[in-house]
């Protein structure tokens, strides 16, 4: 057989798997878009929560890529999404750089830094001890943010925050029209590239750790080096994420470098379904939703119904809601063809 | 010919308990070896010592002239040092054909690239479309590792270690659990395998041992008790005993 | 010298508190191999039963005592039937995640029934004063939680080395399908264990109250504590546990006496520490 004929029949089998992907991509990017311009036109008074939902999501974007994709059990995700908005605000207070997009970069450089840090400590152990390392430092950075007082206001909060007309051209105004739209255009950048991520090469070899790392070390690779990349490019996502947080607050607070919210952002990646970026997605919208109606009436009650609504996952639906609708809609092609 | 798999007095003791003693064995390009032994003789602590994923108490490893006692698994298979799994380890949720496209990545060392796909890397696929062809699993290179049969998985792993481009294969009974209609294909898939590659099979199954060896090593109470042809290796007055020594005594504690 | 010896007794009974509640966790997770992020929920509702029992009903301190262990139990069990149960042998992020919903619930619940406040435990009176030591006295709440550390730990050891139970118990912690084919029930001995942990838990809650102040978030804020103590000591191991809460003891201790700004900091700062040189814990079995 020459060469030739082999990439031609190889071509032909490939090609319904590749455009399939793509339009997956095209498709995820018009929900988003469509979403956003619906919450747009609902909530107009209340864009505020909407650009919140945004930075959420970009969080538990990144923890669905350590998590969902590498198999990494953490509960400690908000030390990356934390490091990244203090890294936006300290820039803007102390530094002065009030550029919108210089102090994006400034949160993903702080996120990813964060990332590495932690992927290095947290790959020290595996199971428990593993778990233990990612709580303890939540608290680490947690107490470290509050005793660094003169750098990020400690317990009151980082205030002060200006950022400047974005491009020049749109202010931050009072309604919030500028960060939901700047929030909104960099989740579907992020949401793009990490769409092309995790279908690259370093993405299947990812799978292939989460499934089996001593086959991946059999292949000549290390799980190790891997992983810790995929947290710095977790801490690169979690930090646009706190990045927008900052910008769109114009405060850091310590919340943001909470255990509750290394918690919730978990809660959410499995109610959506981990391992797919629409998975994470769909969970975020759903928990914020229900926790602002929630929360808004009785801040105790919350917590039960949070914890209630994870047990009921692991019990009923452990695929999370994304996971479940697509095995059923995969069920449904199959019984129709 | 200059060999390229070398070990020479490997040790390694549990507890007072010498598992592996002073084995020592020499391959060249293109040699056919499998290693035999009854139950216990140490077969698997042997293999693990090899690739680096459990530490000898003394000895030496050597891959094409380099010592790589003190590198660890990951280096030695970088070095061409490859293993297959007694037991299938592939990834149930991955297609052939990303299994063999990921191993060819790897070993081309673009499996860290962040972007591109590689269904659209013509160099990768012609490459796991032929490995793939010729172990007959072209048609099943889309379905998932899953839904593929016993038989074809153990192709499949063969087909991975493949792809890195090894200089010294490990076998690790290659064709065990598989049902005997789906062992020929195996066979064959074993006969062809690249005639410069230095493979070193563990094995059960004599009649694969005969077919597919031209060297045979007896490996008995973690000691090399035999190095020959397999003509020979019947007539050994030792390997006999280790033998029906074994079956005596396992049939005395039944 | 004065600092030294105050810093030791309040690590000695720390780390004891820290052992009685964490023991039964250790060995449980050694047993069931479940990550439980719940075990200080336990603790947490001893810890309120007690303070319920005996402020606003006015019973006595031991009687409030047994009640909160016997009521944690009764609260408990039901629990491990309807949800650990089915988490055994579970990947681990379900088990995370199962008993962290567990967990959450606790806290909302018990936010709900008590309310957001601090309990306080009002002190026998034999417990109030201090013992003299002839060079120096020590609280007598001090010395009593030090000893019901003791009396667990040698309790324990007596249970698990010396009767039938013991035998059943170690045997399922070596090799459960082994055990059930010897003839072991071992769904028994996995309630029984669940019982006594979680009864131990309650008991520590109450003991360590004054060290280890009852309030909602209690179960989150020494959660990584308990957890620290058994991936450090090593899952089943008293010897370990043991080890492991004295040392995690004199450290906050200490942390807290000498630079109480940064305390925490350094705690954690030390458990990630301790962590990453032994990550397979102090006593722990390689597998």
């Amino acid at each position: 057989m020459t060469m030739a004929t082999m990439n031609d029949t190889v071509a032909t089998t490939t090609a319904p798997v590749k455009r399939r992907s793509f339009g997956r991509d095209l498709a995820g990017l018009a929900v988003i878009l469509a979403l956003a311009a619906i919450g747009y036109l609902l909530f107009p008074n209340n864009l505020a929560l909407l650009t919140r939902i945004t930075a959420i999501a970009l969080l538990v974007l990144s923890l669905d890529l350590v998590t969902g994709y590498c198999g990494v059990a953490t509960l400690g995700q908000a030390a990356l999404f934390g490091s990244g908005a203090y890294a936006a605000g300290i820039a803007a207070v102390h530094f002065g750089i009030t550029d919108p997009l210089l102090m994006l970069v400034s949160g993903v450089l702080g996120g990813a830094f964060a990332g590495l840090v932690c992927g290095v400590v947290i790959l020290r152990a595996h199971g428990l001890p593993q778990l233990v390392l990612s709580i303890a430092l939540i608290h680490l950075f947690h107490e470290f943010a509050n005793k660094a007082s003169s750098w990020t206001g400690g317990s009151d909060g980082l205030a002060g925050i200006a950022p400047d007309p974005l491009l020049g051209l749109f202010a931050f105004d009072l309604w919030g029209r500028t960060a939901y739209g700047f929030g909104i255009g960099l989740l579907a950048v992020v949401f793009a590239l990490l769409r092309l991520i995790v279908r690259s090469p370093f993405g299947m070899l990812c799978r292939g750790i989460k499934e089996d790392p001593i086959r991946i070390r059999a292949m000549g690779a290390s799980p190790r080096v891997a992983i810790v990349k995929m947290y710095v490019l977790s801490g690169a996502v979690a930090g646009v994420g706190g990045a927008l947080n900052a910008i769109s607050t114009q405060v850091v607070g310590l919340d943001s470098l909470s255990f509750t919210l290394s918690a919730e952002s978990l809660v959410m990646l499995v109610l959506g379904g981990t391992g797919s970026l629409f998975g994470a997605l769909a969970g975020t919208i759903v928990f914020m939703f229900f926790e602002d109606i929630v929360s808004a009436a009785n801040p105790f009650h919350w917590l039960t119904m949070v914890g209630a609504l994870l047990i009921a996952v692991v019990l009923f639906a452990p695929r999370g809601l994304y996971g479940t609708a697509a095995a059923f809609v995969a069920r449904r092609r199959e019984a129709g063809r | 010919m200059s060999a390229i798999f070398e070990v020479r007095n490997l040790k390694r003791s549990f507890g007072g308990l010498a598992v592996t003693d002073d084995v020592s064995l020499s391959m060249a390009p293109g040699d056919r070896v499998a290693l035999i032994g009854p139950n216990g003789a140490g077969k698997t602590t042997f293999v693990n010592l090899v690739t680096g994923n459990l530490k000898a108490d003394a000895g030496d490893v050597r891959i094409g002239g380099e010592s790589v006692t003190h590198i660890d698994a990951i280096g030695r298979v970088r070095r061409g040092l490859v293993r297959s799994f007694q037991v299938t380890r592939l990834f149930h949720e991955m297609t052939p054909a990303e299994h063999v496209a990921l191993a060819v990545l790897q070993r081309d060392g673009r499996a860290g690239r962040l972007f591109g796909h590689f269904l659209a890397m013509p160099d990768v696929m012609a490459e796991v479309g032929d490995l793939l062809g010729k172990l007959g699993l072209r048609e099943l290179m889309h379905r998932r590792v899953s839904e593929i049969a016993y038989g074809q998985q153990r192709l499949l792993e063969i087909a991975v270690a493949l792809a890195l481009k090894p200089r010294v294969l490990l076998l690790d009974e290659p064709a065990a659990g598989v049902p005997q209609s789906d062992t020929g294909r195996i066979e064959e898939a074993l006969a062809d395998l690249p005639a410069d590659l230095a493979v070193l099979m563990i094995e059960h199954d004599m009649d694969l041992v005969f077919r597919f060896a031209k060297r045979v090593i007896v490996l008995a109470a973690g000691a090399i008790i035999f190095d020959g042809t397999p003509s020979e290796v019947t007539r050994d007055q030792r390997v006999r005993e280790a033998y029906l020594g074994s079956y005596a005594n396992a049939s005395h504690a039944a | 010298m004065q600092t030294i010896f105050s810093i030791a007794v309040d690590a000695l009974a720390y780390g004891m508190v820290l052992f009685v509640i964490s023991i039964g966790l250790s060995v449980t997770m050694g047993l069931m191999r479940v990550v439980n992020l719940a075990h200080g929920a336990f603790a947490m509702i001893g810890g309120y039963i007690a303070s319920y029992a005996a402020r606003d009903l006015g019973l006595g301190y031991g009687l409030a005592v047994l009640i909160a262990v016997f009521g944690t139990i009764v609260i408990a069990v039901p629990i491990e039937r309807l949800l650990y149960r089915r988490i055994y042998g579970a990947p681990e992020l379900t088990q995370v995640l199962m008993t962290i919903g567990i967990t959450f619930c606790i806290i909302g619940i018990a936010n709900y029934v008590f309310g957001p406040t601090l309990k306080t435990m009002p002190l026998p009176p034999g417990l109030r004063g201090s013992v003299d030591l002839g060079f120096r006295s020590i609280a007598t709440h001090r010395l009593f939680a030090i000893a019901c550390g003791l009396a667990v730990a040698v309790g324990l050891w007596y249970a698990i080395e010396k009767t039938a139970f013991g035998v059943k118990l170690r045997a399922s912690v070596d090799n459960a399908a082994m055990a059930a084919a010897l003839g072991v029930r071992t769904e028994i001995v996995y309630a029984v264990s669940f019982a006594v942990a979680v009864g131990l838990a309650a008991l520590g809650g109450v003991v360590g109250a004054e060290l280890l102040p009852v309030e909602p978030y209690y179960a989150l804020r020494y959660m990584v504590t308990f957890l620290v103590v058994v991936s450090v000591g090593g899952a089943g191991s008293i010897p370990g546990a043991l080890l492991a809460c004295l040392l995690l003891g004199g450290i906050d201790t200490a942390g807290r006496y000498l630079m109480p700004e940064f305390g925490e900091f350094f705690f954690y700062l030390a458990v990630i520490a301790i962590v990453c040189v032994f990550p397979r814990g102090l006593a722990g079995r390689t597998r």
